[in-house]
């Protein structure tokens, strides 16, 4: 074979034979990284469902009862129940009270910053819905604990401040942030001709809003929401701490609740390693698994369809 | 709207708003400005709880706070004293974690973006990463439980709770450095391929220097999420006392339980009687400010990088 | 007649087919390209001209679900059975249609390739820097600010750029895919008058979608058209009254696009 390029002056630099080597060790660590990363990432469903599987496949097991059944009595010395519907409507009624506040705030203020809003005031409220975001749970947890319960012992005829409004509250002011940037996303998607075209036929900024960018925006909207609310059912901590600890189905708002997520955070340190209501409390695992999955999997289905618009 | 001045015409008294001093125009000023007025007064009600928590917070810790509550270990059976054994076993668990987490993250997020982009690998992981980044922190303890103190026999201790926490970022980890390189045009690298680079040399000379600020800050970002973090690592090696000498550097070993921030805010305010009223809040202000410092940083660094686009 | 053997061509293509998944882009073409000529490839849009160089440099490997079949030969050797594909593309350059500045200083944009082959001498680089702006006709440009970034240049330094990356490697075939899209006028001249200078040294292959230029640049043209090749010859005859195929006459005069 002519060796190329002698045609012209200056030989071809060779390729050292060890930075050939070196190369493909690098190759090889990044696809060993890839696999790593895919064995770890699954590994988590993997485990949890190992803990929990005991319990899932014995024949003892009743998926009724385990769903359906408000009995709560995982350490009882006679009558062992696992009933999860009360962790459940804990579960349900604080984030329902959370997204009755954190919605309408939410969207109206995704609204103001994506339409009312001059440039200035518009990064610094964006910075403060990041440091809204960052808070951790746990000290949301001890602003429920302490300056939200003695609010509402002060201004309500509830006995005790930790409860189902306390939590609803805390979740709320947790969800804001998610629901304002991803609904500010949805309405900055929208075209601007959109809005030219409204403003054009004389319409009201409000009508604009209202009659235009709302229903164009909904799917974005939608997404937002769904995410505000997945992040209301996963929380932990603030919850743990703010909504008393009564296993039961709430009548009221100032009634104490308990949620399947505090629960779990609530009993695993006492119960034994292997034991039945350990794995059952991996089973309620599986079950917040479900919950923010089919969550998580709405708010995608809602923003990819978005995208095909 | 303005309309241009005819030669000779007077000048209009009604600021460029032709239909002002009709009815219909009245009520529309109105309307606007009231709708403004409205969506307003919604964000300030978001705002305004924020502004307010923040101030109690450091208004009340405030004859707490000192550099010597840092340095300070509690004392009295934790009624008095400072956090220091809490504060540096935060960030150990913070800096072993990520150096676990990162690396992996960032390699993982090169292979999926770079060799493997069209593979099934792909939609699998994209799938795991969207269920992972909702799972609630419960769920991440249960893993950390099960998997690292009992099934790795690590028991409960500093490397359970830092794998925990570890898990729990390299999901997201991924995902924000898969857009960060996703963000270098498909160009750059076809012109590499054209002069005969590896996908190596043109990951190296081409997508990583130009993908670093978004990678860094998404991994920044996840430093002050395993910073503020509880539940995963109250199962697994965060405790509610362990004895420490003051201010000492490195008072952990791997297999030591471990004191944090987060548990440490959880303890005071469930399960110590008696605490001098300012600690927690202290505590708290403390916690709080490291992330929130950390958080700024991100921001910085997004916003230097966003005005040092080199395309 | 002399018993010297006929030249070997530089590149020979024998019956290759090209599919995407279940489309076929390429029916079976063959033909040569002769050593320091141009060839112009004209041909409207989705005719493969662009699958067909990058079957030559093996890029269309990136291609998820591409399928190649057929050979191809430089200097008599298989592309496709080579083992240093990098040694293969830094033998053959690559123009593409939109101009490209890596996000790197001049200077590293043209010294990219080199450092990939393992060259490190500040001296040869050095040398190569000036040699390749010099001959893409860029270096009185741009030969004050080499360390300023390759993606601030207009589109025209760009494609110059490009060019100078591609001569850096010193490859034997260069080839060109509409070099001239996205580029002013009087740079498309300055850039064919350097193709004219480099046609003593190195093999061209010019696909266009300007006939014209095929015309003014190339030694043979090929026309390809849907994946087939219609007609291949000396421009004399392919841009003559009567080229070889009644196709090649309506697509040069403009009788379909």
């Amino acid at each position: 074979m002519t060796p190329p390029g002698t045609t012209r002056s200056g030989a071809r630099p060779g390729r050292p034979f060890v930075s050939l080597a070196a190369e493909r060790a690098m190759e090889a660590a990044i696809r060993l990284s890839g696999i790593s990363a895919i064995v770890f990432v699954l590994a988590i469903f993997f485990f949890i469902f190992r803990e929990a599987a005991p319990v899932l496949f014995s024949d003892e097991f009743k998926p009724l009862e385990f769903l359906f059944s408000v009995q709560w009595y995982p350490t009882s010395v006679v009558d062992i129940r696992y009933g999860t519907l009360a962790l459940t409507a804990g579960t349900v009624g604080v984030t329902l009270v959370a997204m009755l506040l954190a919605v309408p705030f939410g969207l109206g203020a995704a609204i103001f910053v994506s339409e009312f809003c001059g440039r200035r005031l518009r990064e610094t409220l964006k910075i403060v819905i990041e440091i809204l975001a960052a808070i951790p749970s746990v000290v949301w947890g001890f602003v429920a604990l302490t300056v939200i319960s003695r609010l509402m012992v002060s201004y309500t005829s509830a006995p005790v401040g930790v409860n189902m409004l306390n939590g609803g509250i805390v979740l709320a002011l947790m969800s804001v942030p998610i629901i304002v940037s991803i609904g500010e996303d949805a309405l900055k998607a929208v075209p601007d001709s959109y809005r030219e075209a409204a403003l054009a036929m004389g319409a009201t900024r409000w009508q604009l809003v209202v009659r235009v960018l709302l229903p164009a925006a909904r799917n974005g909207l939608l997404a937002a929401v769904l995410l505000g609310v997945g992040r209301a059912v996963g929380e932990t901590m603030a919850v743990l701490m703010a909504t008393g600890h009564a296993v039961q189905i709430p009548h009221g708002l100032l009634d104490s609740v308990r949620t399947l997520t505090a629960n779990i955070a609530a009993e695993l340190g006492e119960a034994p390693a292997g034991s039945a209501h350990y794995r059952v409390l991996f089973l309620t695992g599986i079950q917040l698994f479900i919950l923010t999955f089919v969550v998580n999997l709405a708010a995608d289905l809602a923003i990819r369809g978005v995208r095909r618009k | 709207m303005h309309e241009p001045l005819r030669p000779g015409a007077p000048a209009r008294h009604d600021g460029g708003r032709p239909f002002a001093h009709t009815s219909f125009g009245r009520r529309k000023v109105r309307q606007e400005a009231a709708a403004r007025a409205v969506f307003l007064a919604m964000t300030l009600l978001m705002v305004a709880p924020l502004v307010a928590i923040v101030s109690h917070l450091v208004i009340e810790a405030w004859p707490a706070l000192s550099l010597e509550f840092l340095l300070d270990i509690p004392r009295e059976r934790m009624t008095t004293g400072g956090i220091w054994p809490a504060f540096v076993g935060t960030i150990y668990l913070v800096v072993i974690s990520l150096a676990v987490a990162a690396p992996i993250g960032v390699l993982a997020a090169v292979y999926l973006n770079e060799y493997a982009k069209d593979s099934w690998f792909n939609r699998v992981i994209s799938l795991a990463v969207i269920n992972l980044a909702g799972v609630p922190s419960i769920v991440h303890a249960l893993f950390g439980l099960g998997a690292f103190v009992y099934a790795a026999r690590f028991g409960f201790s500093v490397a359970a709770a830092s794998l925990t926490l570890a898990i729990m970022t390299l999901p997201v980890i991924i995902a924000s450095t898969r857009e960060a390189l996703s963000a270098v045009p498909m160009s750059f690298r076809e012109a590499c391929w054209n002069v005969g680079a590896t996908r190596w040399q043109t990951i190296r000379g081409v997508v990583l220097p130009n993908s670093t600020s978004g990678i860094l800050t998404g991994i920044i970002l996840q430093v002050s999420r395993a910073a503020g973090e509880t539940a995963p690592i109250m199962f697994t090696g965060a405790v509610l006392y362990k004895a420490v000498e003051r201010g000492t550097l490195l008072p952990y070993y791997l297999d030591d339980q471990c004191m944090a921030l987060s548990m440490h805010l959880y303890v005071l305010t469930t399960q110590v009687p008696n605490v001098a009223p300012a600690i927690p809040y202290a505590t708290a202000v403390v916690l709080l400010g490291s992330v929130l410092l950390v958080n700024g940083s991100a921001i910085g660094l997004r916003i230097w990088l966003r005005n040092r686009k080199r395309w | 007649m002399t018993a010297a053997a006929a030249p070997r061509a530089k590149i020979e293509v024998e019956d290759l087919r090209l599919s995407y998944g279940h489309r076929e882009a390429i029916h079976g073409i063959s033909f040569e390209v002769m050593a320091n000529e141009i060839l112009g490839v004209i041909g409207p849009a989705q005719s493969g001209k662009t699958s067909l160089l990058r079957c030559l440099n093996r890029t269309i490997d990136f291609v998820a679900g591409a399928h190649v079949s057929g050979t191809i030969r430089v200097d008599g050797e298989d592309v496709r059975a080579m083992r240093d594909v990098f040694e293969l593309r830094r033998r053959v350059g690559m123009v593409a249609p939109l101009p490209v500045g890596l996000p790197m200083s001049i200077y590293d944009n043209v010294a990219f390739a080199p450092r990939c082959a393992g060259l490190r001498a500040k001296g040869d680089l050095d040398a190569i820097v000036e040699r390749c702006l010099r001959q893409a006709a860029l270096w009185d440009e741009v030969k004050d600010r080499l360390g300023s970034l390759g993606t601030k240049l207009s589109g025209g330094q760009q494609q110059r750029l490009t060019i100078a990356r591609a001569l850096s490697h010193q490859p034997d075939i260069l080839c060109l895919d509409e070099f001239s899209i996205a580029i002013d006028p009087v740079t498309t001249m300055r850039i064919e008058d350097v193709l004219k200078e480099l046609k003593r040294d190195v093999t061209i292959i010019l696909v266009t979608n300007l006939t014209q230029q095929a015309r003014r640049l190339a030694d043979r043209t090929m026309f390809l058209m849907a994946g087939d090749l219609v007609e291949i010859g000396r421009n004399e005859v392919v841009f003559s009254d009567r080229p070889a195929r009644q196709q090649t006459y309506d697509y040069i005069n403009g009788l379909f696009g």
